[in-house]
C-alpha cells in the first residue's frame, strides 16, 4: 500500500486525536475502576444490590470544598437485621476513598451526615454491609461549579 | 491593537460574561431563622439608594449552603466565635488586662458595635473598623500588641464581637465628618478598574440575581462577616473579600485596612442599612 | 487555630430506647496532602483519621476518616440510650494526638 501526503496527514491527525481522547479517557475510566475495586474489596467480591440504601447529595455544589451529603440504611438494627458499616467513595477524586461508617445496635438507625471534598462533577458512591453479609449501594452525581467569585 | 480596542474587549467580555445566565434572575425567598430568632434577609432599600430592595447574600446562595448558616452549631465558623470569647477573656500586654477587665460581659457591652461600624473616632481623626478599634484598644489600653488584619486571632475576636449584633439592623452614621468617607466609598463603588473595566456597580447592582458563570450574583452586601466561605474553608474579613473581588476584574487590590477600603466598607454597610447582622454568616 | 476543639451536641435528656441524634465538629484544618505550597512542595497530609462514639463504655458509632473530609469535619449519627450515662467522644489525628470530650444525658 502506497501512502500519499494527504492520507499520511490524515492518519497522523487520526492518531493524535486518538492518544489526545486517549489520554482524556483513561484517568476518568481508571478512577471508575479504583472505586469498583475498593466496593469488591468492601463487599467481598459481591455486587451490591440497588435499594435499601439512600445516599443524599446535592445535585449541584455551591462549592467543592464543603459538600453535605447524608446516608441512610432501612434496617431494624437488632439481631441480624443489622447493618455494620457504609463505605462512602467519590470517583473523580484523586483518591476515592471518602469515609467509612461503622454502626452498632447502640446506633438505633443507620444514618450518617458529612461534608466532603469532591475535586470535580463525579459520581459518589455509598456501599452499604448488613450483617447477614447481603450488600447494598446508591450512586449519586454531583455537580462542581468553579467556587464563587473572589479570591 | 490600541487602548480603544483593548476596552471594547473589555467591554465585550463583560456583557457576554453575564449574558449567558440572564434568564435566572432575583434571590429566592427562603426565611432565615438561627436558632429560633428570625433575621431580616430583605427590606426596603434607604433613601437615595439606587436599588429598590436590598438582600443579603444568603438569598442567593443555594438550599444546602444556607443551611450551614441556620444552626449554630452546624455552623462550621462557631469553633472560631468560641476562640474569640477566650480571647475576650485572656489577658495580655503590659497593661495586665483583658477585653473583659474594661467591656466585661460582651453579650451585653458589645450589643450592636458590629451594626454601626464604621463609626468616626474624633481621636483618630477618620472612622474605625471593628478591627482598627479593636487593636486600638490593644495597643492604647492592654499595651499588647496589634493583631494583623486578617490572622486567626483578629477574624475570631470580630466574630465573636460581630455575633453580639446578630439581628440588629445594620445602621452606620454617614453625616457629618462621614459625609466626605461615604462619598469617597460611593465613588469607588462605581470607577471601573482593572484589565476588565468593570465597577462594584456592574456585578453587585446592574446585575445581581444572574449568573457570572455558576455564580449566582449578589448584591454585595456585607452585613455578615467575618463570613465562613466554603471556597475559603474558614473565616475571612470585608477587605479580604473586596480584594478577591479586585483581582477577579483584574484590578490591583488595595491594601486590607487602606482608607481606600475602609470608605467603601462604610459606603456598603450605608447601602445595606436595615438588613440583620448576620455574623458570623456561611457563604460559597 | 493551633489545637483542634471539639464540639458535641447532645440533648440533655431522653426516653428510654429513644433515638437521638447527635452532631460532632471539631476545627481541624484537615490537610489533605494534594497541596502544594508556594514553592511546589507538597504539603504533607495531615488529618484527623478515626472518630468514636461510645456509650457508658459501648461502642455506638465510628468512622474512618480519609481526606476527602472537609476541614473542620463534620458528623451526624444517632443513638439509642438504655439508661443514663455519658457519650465519650475521641477523635485520632494523623500525628498520633488523640482528642476527647464527654457528654452526660439524663433518661427518663
Amino acid at each position: 500500500m502506497k501512502l500519499d501526503r494527504r492520507q499520511v496527514l490524515g492518519l497522523t491527525a487520526g492518531a493524535a486525536v486518538l492518544a489526545v481522547a486517549g489520554i482524556r479517557v483513561n484517568p476518568a475510566s481508571a478512577a471508575a475502576e479504583e472505586t469498583k475495586k475498593q466496593v469488591m474489596e468492601f463487599t467481598g467480591g459481591k455486587e451490591p444490590a440497588s435499594g435499601k440504601i439512600t445516599l443524599k447529595a446535592p445535585e449541584i455544589a455551591e462549592n467543592g470544598n464543603t459538600v453535605p451529603i447524608s446516608v441512610s440504611v432501612e434496617s431494624a438494627m437488632s439481631g441480624d437485621d443489622l447493618v455494620e458499616s457504609v463505605m462512602i467513595l467519590a470517583e473523580g477524586n484523586p483518591n476515592p476513598d471518602v469515609a467509612t461508617f461503622h454502626f452498632t445496635e447502640m446506633s438505633g438507625e443507620a444514618s450518617a451526615t458529612t461534608r466532603m471534598r469532591l475535586a470535580k462533577t463525579q459520581n459518589v458512591v455509598a456501599v452499604a454491609k448488613m450483617k447477614d453479609g447481603s450488600v447494598y449501594s446508591d450512586t449519586r452525581l454531583v455537580k462542581v461549579t468553579i467556587g464563587g467569585c473572589g479570591g | 491593537m490600541n487602548s480603544t480596542t483593548l476596552k471594547w474587549a473589555g467591554l465585550l467580555t463583560a456583557a457576554s460574561v453575564f449574558a449567558a445566565g440572564a434568564a435566572i434572575a432575583e434571590p429566592d425567598n427562603n426565611t432565615l431563622v438561627i436558632d429560633g430568632q428570625q433575621l431580616v434577609t430583605d427590606v426596603e432599600a434607604p433613601k437615595g439608594s439606587p436599588l429598590s430592595r436590598v438582600y443579603s447574600g444568603w438569598r442567593f446562595r443555594s438550599p444546602e449552603t444556607q443551611a450551614f448558616e441556620m444552626d449554630d452549631f452546624e455552623n462550621p465558623a462557631f469553633p472560631a466565635v468560641e476562640q474569640g470569647e477566650a480571647l475576650w477573656n485572656t489577658v495580655e500586654g503590659e497593661a495586665g488586662k483583658s477585653c473583659a477587665t474594661c467591656h466585661e460581659d460582651a453579650s451585653e457591652t458589645m450589643k450592636g458595635v458590629r451594626a454601626s461600624m464604621p463609626k468616626w473616632n474624633e481621636k483618630l481623626g477618620k472612622p474605625h473598623t471593628l478591627e482598627t478599634q479593636i487593636n486600638a484598644c490593644r495597643t492604647d489600653n492592654m499595651k499588647a500588641e496589634a493583631w494583623k488584619w486578617e490572622a486567626p486571632n483578629m477574624l475570631a475576636m470580630t466574630a465573636y464581637v460581630g455575633l453580639q449584633s446578630r439581628g440588629m439592623p445594620v445602621s452606620v452614621k454617614t453625616d457629618g465628618p462621614m459625609q466626605s468617607w461615604t462619598d469617597k466609598g460611593k465613588e469607588l463603588y462605581y470607577t471601573r478598574v482593572g484589565q476588565l473595566d468593570m465597577s462594584c456597580a456592574n456585578c453587585h447592582e446592574d446585575n445581581y440575581g444572574k449568573m457570572i458563570r455558576a455564580d449566582h450574583l449578589s448584591q454585595g452586601q456585607i452585613n455578615g462577616f467575618p463570613t465562613y466561605r466554603l471556597k475559603w474553608g474558614g473565616l475571612g474579613s470585608i477587605h479580604r473579600r473586596f480584594s478577591g473581588c479586585m483581582k477577579n476584574i483584574r484590578a490591583t487590590p488595595y491594601k486590607r485596612g487602606s482608607d481606600e477600603f475602609i470608605a467603601l466598607e462604610l459606603y456598603l454597610a450605608s447601602r445595606g442599612a436595615g438588613l440583620s447582622v448576620e455574623t458570623p454568616a456561611v457563604r460559597n | 487555630m493551633a489545637k483542634a476543639k471539639p464540639r458535641v451536641k447532645v440533648p440533655k435528656s431522653a426516653k428510654a430506647g429513644e433515638v437521638i441524634t447527635i452532631k460532632t465538629l471539631i476545627s481541624h484544618k484537615m490537610e489533605s496532602g494534594q497541596r502544594k505550597d508556594k514553592a511546589g512542595k507538597v504539603i504533607p497530609r495531615k488529618i484527623i483519621n478515626k472518630f468514636t462514639c461510645e456509650f457508658n463504655g459501648t461502642k455506638v458509632f465510628g468512622c474512618d476518616i480519609d481526606p476527602a473530609i472537609s476541614a473542620n469535619p463534620y458528623l451526624e449519627f444517632t443513638a439509642k440510650v438504655p439508661e443514663s450515662g455519658e457519650f465519650k467522644f475521641t477523635w485520632v489525628d494523623d500525628d498520633g494526638s488523640v482528642y476527647e470530650t464527654g457528654k452526660k444525658i439524663e433518661v427518663k
